[in-house]
């Protein structure tokens, strides 16, 4: 059995199907993952993800140890509350982790990671820290929600008193403040708009049981997932890992290769490998055909084998499966994947595949 | 848990059987099965005329989760399908015991390891649920 957040009695309470999740014992879905996926796409959702790892970075090296530590320049980041996402690479240009840092201050910076990673990012982030004057404070004490879907800010503001209204509806994507002890972020991972909230926990059951009075849906682990695959955006330890370089997921807009001068972890191999293309890239792929895309399903190209999904999944705004794969650089003409023994036809397409509940891909042009 | 249907027999492998009165056996997934599977978004099923064996694939049952076999629980022929899971896989969610049913199979040998639904549930009990 896994760890429990503070919330598992009201996941149960909401007739929730447990699941275990990097070691968290999470709802994969309510009664229907589709139904959740729609509710977040049309109306408001939320999702209790509070077996993700949040970590304050502390001390007047933080900013010269996070420029050091992450592929992205947190020095892009001078406003109180501002977000970046950025990969945490190895000395080999691999993702050890991909995660989102916030701004309060030039001597505190808070990480938000994988849950799944925590024990290694942990010693990674000690590791290097070691010689900076920093202090590396995990906070388990934080709980965390994502209220999702366009109606989700609307409904929010209610929950909150009048004075803090106006702040919330003027906070722009990817920007946060601080409400006494809450700390509220306008992200997410679904392709919606929405906010994450971050709370100590004794504090989230009352904020859960308020969401729901006020009509977010729960959702799952299971909706998360084919959400953040019709958005484009990957799952770490599927789309990429310590072997996959970020421009081998689709992720080479998070490198800041400017300035120059700037020695990030990973940077001269993975500069060394971009430069000689000695490398694979990520694409979207559609089925053409009934049947559903799934994990390391071989991807065909040109009658041979070379390349795989990375996820894969269907999409309930789409009606159809879709995935993501790693395939070589080099042109092609026919691209199939092998689902169970048969080969399939796929069409390759630029992510995201959904984006504020609108298809951007057009099914009738791609046949 | 819902009641179980008494008018049905089951298998280990969560699916049911329905004998019909010219015969044939009509066969379906549990509805431990379609909660257990999640949402249902794709089935492949069989076709009319198709001998199979018992332990067979007879249809593929793809949910958002994972795709999943369901294993002929007799052998025999293929009489009838059930067409409008083709379009609409979510019946076996809304309905296994009913509109969510998947082939009729007409036995070409005796059945064996089913069990009635007081012994199902007895089943379900013992897997902890």
């Amino acid at each position: 059995m896994g760890t429990r957040t503070q919330l598992y009695d009201q996941h149960i309470l909401a007739g929730a199907r447990m699941t275990n999740f990097g070691g968290w014992e999470m709802p994969i879905h309510y009664g229907s993952q589709i139904s959740e996926h729609y509710a977040v796409r049309n109306d408001a959702g939320i999702f209790d993800v509070s077996h993700m790892t949040v970590i304050d970075i502390e001390g007047s090296d933080a900013l010269v140890f996070l420029k050091y530590l992450l592929a992205n320049d947190v020095s892009k980041l001078t406003n109180i509350g501002r977000a970046l996402y950025t990969c945490m690479l190895n000395q080999d240009g691999g993702v050890i982790d991909d995660l989102i840092v916030y701004f309060f201050d030039t001597n505190i910076y808070r990480l938000v990671v994988n849950a799944a990673t925590r024990e290694k990012d942990m010693k990674w982030i000690m590791s290097n820290g070691s010689q900076f004057n920093i202090t590396v404070n995990e906070r388990p004490n934080i709980s965390m929600v994502a209220l999702q879907g366009p109606n989700a800010r609307d409904l929010a503001l209610s929950m909150f008193p009048e004075d803090y209204e106006a702040l919330l509806s003027d906070l722009q994507p990817f920007s946060g403040i601080n409400y006494e002890d809450i700390f509220v972020t306008r992200t997410g991972y679904t392709g919606e708009d929405g906010l994450e909230i971050m709370l100590p926990t004794g504090h989230i059951e009352q904020f859960w049981k308020e969401s729901l009075s006020v009509g977010f849906q729960p959702c799952g682990l299971g909706a998360r997932d084919t959400l953040r695959l019709e958005a484009g955006m990957n799952l770490y330890g599927s789309d990429m890992d310590e072997s996959t370089l970020p421009i081998e997921a689709g992720l080479g807009w998070t490198i800041s290769w400017q300035p120059e001068n700037r020695d990030f972890i990973g940077r001269s191999k993975l500069m060394e490998r971009k430069i000689a293309q000695d490398h694979n890239r990520q694409c979207g792929l559609v089925l053409m055909e009934k049947g559903v895309l799934r994990n390391n399903q071989k991807v065909v190209i040109d009658g041979i084998e070379q390349g795989k999904i990375t996820s894969g999944g269907y999409s309930p705004t789409l009606e159809c499966s879709i995935g993501f794969a790693r395939i070589p650089m080099s042109d092609f003409n026919k691209v199939s994947v092998e689902v169970r023994g048969n080969i399939l036809e796929v069409r390759v397409v630029k992510l995201p595949f959904v984006r504020h509940n609108k298809a951007l891909i057009n099914l009738k042009m791609l046949r | 848990m819902n009641d179980l249907p008494g008018d049905l027999y089951y298998t280990n492998e969560h699916e049911w059987l329905r004998k019909e009165e010219d015969g044939s056996i009509t066969v379906g997934i549990t509805d431990y099965a379609q909660a257990a599977l999640g949402d249902l978004v794709y089935v492949e099923i069989p076709e009319i005329g198709q001998n199979i064996d018992a332990g067979g694939e007879m249809a593929v049952v793809e949910s958002v989760k994972a795709a999943s076999d369901v294993y002929s629980p007799l052998s025999g022929k293929i009489t009838n399908v059930n067409e409008n899971l083709a379009n609409e896989p979510q019946i076996i969610n809304l309905d296994p015991y009913g509109e969510g049913w998947i082939a009729c199979i007409f036995p070409s040998d005796e059945i064996n390891n089913v069990m009635n639904a007081d012994e199902y549930q007895q089943f379900l009990d013992d897997l902890g649920e």
